[in-house]
């Protein structure tokens, strides 16, 4: 319980300390946990990924960015290159640690978000929306099935965190 | 020390606690239960501390605050920080001070009653047992500070050479002082914070000075010293009221110093240019090498007399062949590890403390290199994941220090 109390409020202490330069988050900051949004697939590493049409956009969660503090630094990979499931595409540099970020979903990367470069506390002031990192076409499309829905991966996270 | 992002809080207490990698191996079959807690932890919790086993012990990393706020607010207003975790020690009878030289390179002869000064413990190679702050309380009394990482391997390595010492008819004795919590206040607030709470005049005591005094209502030991390159003090208090201190103290503050964890302490060292023992500092890295010789008192270097003074006495003479400087650099912040590269991409050395600067918002880390590659400016490459980025080595502090002197 201490944990979560002090997830919850690193994240309220991390958008109010950011909405000078960057868009107002789309969620409220009264809510207790970390936000997770309906409609995407959760890994038990902690990306989500989103599949619209021939992309799937990849990024990591509020869990994860809540956890991580201040990203100061993003590792993008280049584009064309290929990703596989569950192998690390990249690393996310905060105040405190370096972390591995895991790829969802196999495929081709199709494009990276290069406003990171610039401008990594994205990942924690919009980690579902600007914070984005990569998009992939696909090659195994079945193997979202594999992932959490929303639901599942609240309760992941809430397990996760009574540990 | 990397990991995935479910291994993050494990990553970040593998980093603060590679001061005692004995306590990592130990901490794998260890469940929390068996770790030990200072007098505040129930404090910490109520507080949001996130608490992490750190060198045996159960330590807020951080609290409501993030480690960048926390960083700032220490030098902008103060940090509280409970660091009773560290071994306070005091050694007495009337040639503890003979006894003491033996096994550190500081002059402590030579410091004024109630002053201290930053030593190191040395090893017969002239490696670095420890570092701690060493303070002569008067001539038969000396109190002493060392890492809770290195506690056990410390008080063995004083206790072999007391016996020793004292079989030869040396009059030393030591007390431990577990029945005291030491809390660090640091940032310029600290001084006219603590000064609500005691009737001596602070304005007096200057950087490394040390007393006995009341403070609110407690019998302390209170020296002007820190980890952050602020103005400070750590408090050495009876358990029974350092819970009562701490909550004085924040209040007297009107809530502008903060509780703040081992997170940004380790941030605001780093900035400081402060070793952390175990990563910037190890067995067989020397006082010298690690930019420490002026703590080597000018009598020590004539006369030696210290562990390992011969190997030192000559480095001193000749350079050390490494030598422990700071970076700025471009890319991911460096890591304890990422390999040091001239130029023509020849490995020089390596990071040993490294980090994203909250206060300088860009990335500093400190690391040793090969004599000659050491003077500021030098420009280096730090590679990070296999890709190497640019580096320029820089003089330390990063952050300039604000040490309350005369």
């Amino acid at each position: 319980m201490a944990l979560r109390m002090w997830a919850s409020s690193t994240a309220n202490a991390l958008r109010i300390s950011t909405t000078n330069n960057i868009i107002a988050p789309s969620f409220s900051i009264s809510r207790c946990f970390s936000t997770v949004i309906d409609g995407l697939k959760y890994a038990s590493s902690h990306e989500w990924v989103k599949h619209e049409g021939s992309v799937a956009t990849v990024g990591i969660t509020d869990h994860a960015q809540d956890h991580l503090g201040e990203v100061v630094f993003v590792d993008l990979p280049d584009v064309g290159g290929s990703v596989s499931q569950g192998s690390s595409f990249g690393a996310v540099e905060s105040v405190k640690a370096t972390s591995d970020i895991n790829c969802p979903i196999s495929g081709e990367i199709v494009e990276v978000n290069t406003k990171l470069s610039e401008t990594p506390g994205l990942i924690n002031s919009s980690p579902y929306g600007d914070g984005w990192m990569i998009k992939v076409k696909p090659s195994s499309p079945s193997e979202l099935e594999s992932l959490m829905g929303s639901k599942e991966y609240t309760k992941f996270c809430e397990e996760e965190d009574s540990h | 020390m990397r990991g995935g992002l479910w291994q993050l809080g494990q990553s970040i207490t593998r980093r603060l606690a590679q001061a005692d990698k004995k306590t990592i191996g130990r901490r794998c079959f260890a469940s929390d239960a068996d770790l030990k807690k200072t007098v505040l932890y129930d404090f910490h919790v109520v507080n949001g501390g996130k608490m992490v086993p750190f060198a045996g012990w159960s330590m807020p990393i951080q609290y409501k605050d993030s480690i960048m706020d926390s960083t700032v607010n220490c030098r902008e207003n103060g940090s509280l920080f409970d660091v009773s975790h560290m071994c306070g020690l005091s050694l007495k009878g009337k040639d503890t001070i003979p006894f003491l030289e033996k096994l550190v390179i500081a002059d402590v002869a030579g410091l004024a009653p109630g002053t201290g000064s930053l030593t190191v413990f040395t090893n017969e190679k002239g490696g670095a047992i420890d570092d701690s702050v060493v303070t002569k309380v008067t001539n038969d009394h000396i109190y002493l500070v060392v890492n809770a990482g290195c506690r056990d391997k410390d008080l063995a390595h004083i206790e072999e050479h007391m016996k020793s010492f004292k079989s030869k008819g040396g009059d030393v004795s030591w007390h431990i002082h577990d029945e005291r919590s030491l809390l660090a206040l640091q940032g310029p607030l600290a001084a006219p914070v603590l000064q609500y709470l005691t009737k001596d005049d602070l304005s007096k005591m200057y950087f490394g000075e040390f007393r006995v005094l009341d403070i609110n209502g407690a019998p302390c030991f209170l020296t002007r010293t820190g980890y952050t390159g602020e103005d400070g003090f750590e408090i050495s208090v009876p358990s029974e009221n350092a819970l009562d201190l701490a909550k004085a103290l924040l209040e007297k503050s009107e809530g502008k110093i903060r509780l703040t964890g081992l997170g940004a302490r380790d941030s605001l060292r780093l900035e400081a240019g402060l070793c952390l023992y175990g990563n910037d500092m190890e067995q067989h890295i020397t006082p010298v090498e690690a930019g420490l010789t002026w703590a080597i008192g000018k009598r020590r270097r004539a006369e030696g007399g210290f562990l390992g003074a011969e190997v030192i006495l000559k480095q001193i003479e000749e350079g050390p062949k490494i030598r422990r400087v700071g970076f700025f650099s471009s890319g991911p912040p460096p890591r304890s590890h990422s390999e040091i590269q001239d130029s023509n991409g020849q490995n020089i050395g390596e990071i040993t403390s490294g980090g994203f600067s909250p206060c300088l918002k860009k990335n500093i880390a400190m690391g040793y290199v090969k004599t000659g590659n050491h003077k500021a400016g030098t420009n280096v490459k730090i590679v990070i994941r296999g890709k190497s980025y640019d580096g320029v080595v820089t003089k330390m502090p990063f952050v300039p220090t604000k040490y309350y002197k005369p």
